[in-house]
């Protein structure tokens, strides 16, 4: 993605490509919700959406892809330090040549 | 299994803080304890994990960079129009009692101003060991565990994983643990869709980013908690269409001498019931909701009323559209760092485990005081009085351990005062947990493919089998499922395998459930074992080993 207009936070960053924007001082769980997106990763073996459950950091339900680096809390990970979110699948190490046993 | 009491942990590539005292947690109980130390003169570090102070009950919204002088100035940065930061001032309705948020908050200012307080936001405490100060400076390599009589000369290091993942060491002469709690979530069928969050989830979103979860909400569970999270939706123009609350409001007949003697809860409570019916918010009182139906998203939720002894009568459903779900089941505490520690616990009111403290905080281990929900869920003001408690206990261990000073003869008089505030809120949190318990029908619509473990993917089945072949913890069901291994450690589904292991094993020795009452309390005391107490990258454990070429961690 170019970033032309990303001077600043609070201008919001991308999902899946899609520009979100956001408030200082929110989460990215928060920004996506209020957006009404729920979900943002998919679950290894049954390939389930799953979005925020505990909201606060305890349960991982809510893993996503920041910045390209997988498995991040999207309810602890704060919106303005963000560029670039991406759902998630499965492990969220598809991209590496090593294949998950549990896709098997 | 590395022994807590002989690791020595040598870091080599770490930079070691020493302070008087580590407090562990930022939310009420923290925050009363550092106060109180720094008072005194002790050099405090105060860590949370989290972007402000006032931890899950206070909760803030992110801090700005001037935070620290924000907190001095005592003024948050000002906002701008429309869609401007999300400012505390705009969120002050969700709270209660903020003006001791707001004393406490500017104590802290002062003591970070005066240099007393080394605040640590948005650190993680990944482990703890006790070490024998003559360890450290003598001889690397191990010693026994420290004893009582070691006391004077050992330390806690805690291992802390700070912003961008940059690693420490906090080397504490005592440590408090106020590391609060976290929702219970038990399963029912649907409950992994999308939309479907635990209450405290709903409550982070609109104190810390002014976020509410949908248009539409149906809350279910059980608790004092269902109350606020009810009223701060609806003052956000959302519909709730109902508190589903699985029991009812005459359980806490049996405990009127304990409510009366805590008139700022019974207080609290009515305001909160006038706040519903005002906004005419349904309180339905033994009911519960069995299902929530979606496909990629939650868009409704079935509910049914529960008998008297507990049990959803599932041939009366009734449907109600939502595009969003909370739910409580009370509170579990976070005990991980306390685990680590190897501190002792016991059973709470509602047969999960707490750290067993004495009258005066302490655990079974010297030199860790324990505050607030980890001691035994409940509430606010229990945590705020035993964060002063712990406190004074501190300050009297490291300034004047044979209580002769003038200082100690007026701590002496405020320590009784708090002790006896402990014992009275204690004496409400054991009643609450008494009118609240969780129905012995929880499971009865949790379906064979109804996923328990929600990281491992683990279903009712699964788990019921391994319950069936004998496995009656949620330690067993762990070792027999999968169940509890994933990304939380547990720490979501383990309050429903240890229940469903219990229920099976008082079904086969044919003991009398109580109609309300904590089911098989003795079984569901749960993995109280924990080498490491937070999802570490490799990189950080690298760096503990000596001469190490480690690389910068980016786990978080």
């Amino acid at each position: 993605m170019t970033r032309p207009d990303h001077v600043g936070p609070g201008l919001g960053f991308t999902f899946d490509g899609r520009r979100i924007h956001h408030r200082p001082g929110q989460t990215v769980g928060a920004a996506l919700v209020e957006h009404d997106i729920l979900a943002w990763r998919t679950t290894r073996h049954d390939g389930r959406p799953r979005g925020l459950f505990c909201g606060i950091g305890v349960c991982f339900d809510c893993l996503v892809t920041v910045d390209g680096i997988p498995n991040q809390r999207a309810c602890v990970v704060l919106a303005d330090e963000v560029e670039e979110i991406t759902t998630q699948s499965g492990s969220g190490h598809d991209r590496l040549a090593l294949r998950d046993p549990a896709d098997d | 299994m590395i022994d807590a009491g002989t690791v020595t942990a040598d870091p080599v590539n770490e930079t070691v803080t020493p302070v008087d005292v580590a407090i562990v947690g930022a939310g009420p109980a923290g925050l009363a304890a550092a106060v109180t130390c720094a008072r005194a003169g002790l050099r405090v570090c105060l860590i949370d994990r989290g972007t402000s102070l006032g931890g899950q009950y206070w909760r803030q919204p992110a801090a700005s960079p001037d935070f620290l002088q924000s907190l001095v100035a005592r003024e948050a940065p000002v906002s701008g129009p429309g869609r401007g930061p999300v400012h505390p001032r705009d969120l002050r309705h969700l709270h209660h009692d903020l003006a001791t948020f707001d004393a406490l908050r500017e104590r802290v200012g002062e003591a970070l101003h005066a240099g007393l307080v080394d605040l640590r936001l948005r650190t993680q405490v990944w482990t703890a060991v006790v070490t024998d100060a003559a360890v450290v400076t003598d001889a690397p390599g191990g010693t026994d565990a420290p004893g009582p009589a070691a006391d004077g000369a050992a330390v806690v290091d805690l291992h802390v994983l700070g912003p961008a993942g940059v690693a420490g060491v906090v080397r504490a002469r005592r440590l408090v643990i106020a590391t609060g709690a976290h929702d219970i979530g038990l399963p029912f069928p649907g409950w992994d869709l999308p939309g479907v969050m635990t209450i405290g989830g709903i409550q982070a979103l609109l104190k810390s980013s002014d976020v509410v979860p949908g248009r539409r909400v149906a809350l279910g569970g059980t608790g004092p908690f269902l109350l606020p999270v009810a009223t701060g939706l609806a003052a956000r123009g959302v519909e709730v269409v109902g508190v589903f609350e699985a029991n009812a409001p005459t359980g806490w007949w049996p405990h009127l001498s304990t409510v009366v003697r805590n008139p700022d809860r019974l207080r609290e409570g009515l305001a909160y019931a006038a706040t519903l019916a005002r906004r005419r918010v349904p309180f339905r009182p033994r009911t519960m909701i069995v299902e929530a139906h979606g496909h990629d998203r939650v868009e409704a939720v079935s509910v049914c009323r529960l008998d008297r002894a507990g049990r959803p009568g599932l041939e009366s459903v009734v449907r109600h559209d939502v595009d969003a779900v909370g739910i409580g089941w009370g509170f579990s505490p976070i005990l991980d760092l306390a685990v680590t520690l190897r501190c002792a616990t016991r059973l709470g009111d509602n047969g999960f485990a707490v750290v067993a403290v004495d009258s005066e905080q302490r655990s079974s281990v010297p030199m860790v005081l324990v505050a607030g929900e980890p001691t035994g869920v409940g509430g606010a003001a229990l945590a705020l009085a035993e964060g002063e408690l712990a406190g004074h206990v501190v300050v009297a261990d490291l300034t004047d351990p044979v209580g002769t000073t003038a200082r100690s003869r007026r701590t002496g008089q405020r320590l009784r005062t708090v002790r006896r505030d402990v014992v009275r809120l204690r004496s409400f949190a054991t009643a609450m947990h008494a009118a609240h318990p969780i129905p012995p029908g929880w499971a009865a619509a949790v379906r064979r493919e109804t996923t328990v473990c929600r990281c491992e993917e683990v279903d009712a089945a699964t788990v019921l089998e391994a319950v069936a072949a004998g496995a009656d913890t949620a330690r067993q069901v762990k070792q027999l499922t999968r169940a509890g291994m994933g990304w939380c450690q547990g720490r979501t589904c383990e309050p429903a395998c240890a229940l469903l292991a219990a229920g099976a094993a008082q079904q086969t020795t044919r003991e009398k459930a109580p109609l309300a009452g904590p089911v098989g309390a003795s079984a569901l005391a749960g993995d109280t074992e924990r080498l490491v107490a937070q999802p570490v990258s490799l990189g950080a454990l690298a760096d503990l080993l000596p001469r190490s070429s480690s690389q910068p961690s980016h786990d978080q």
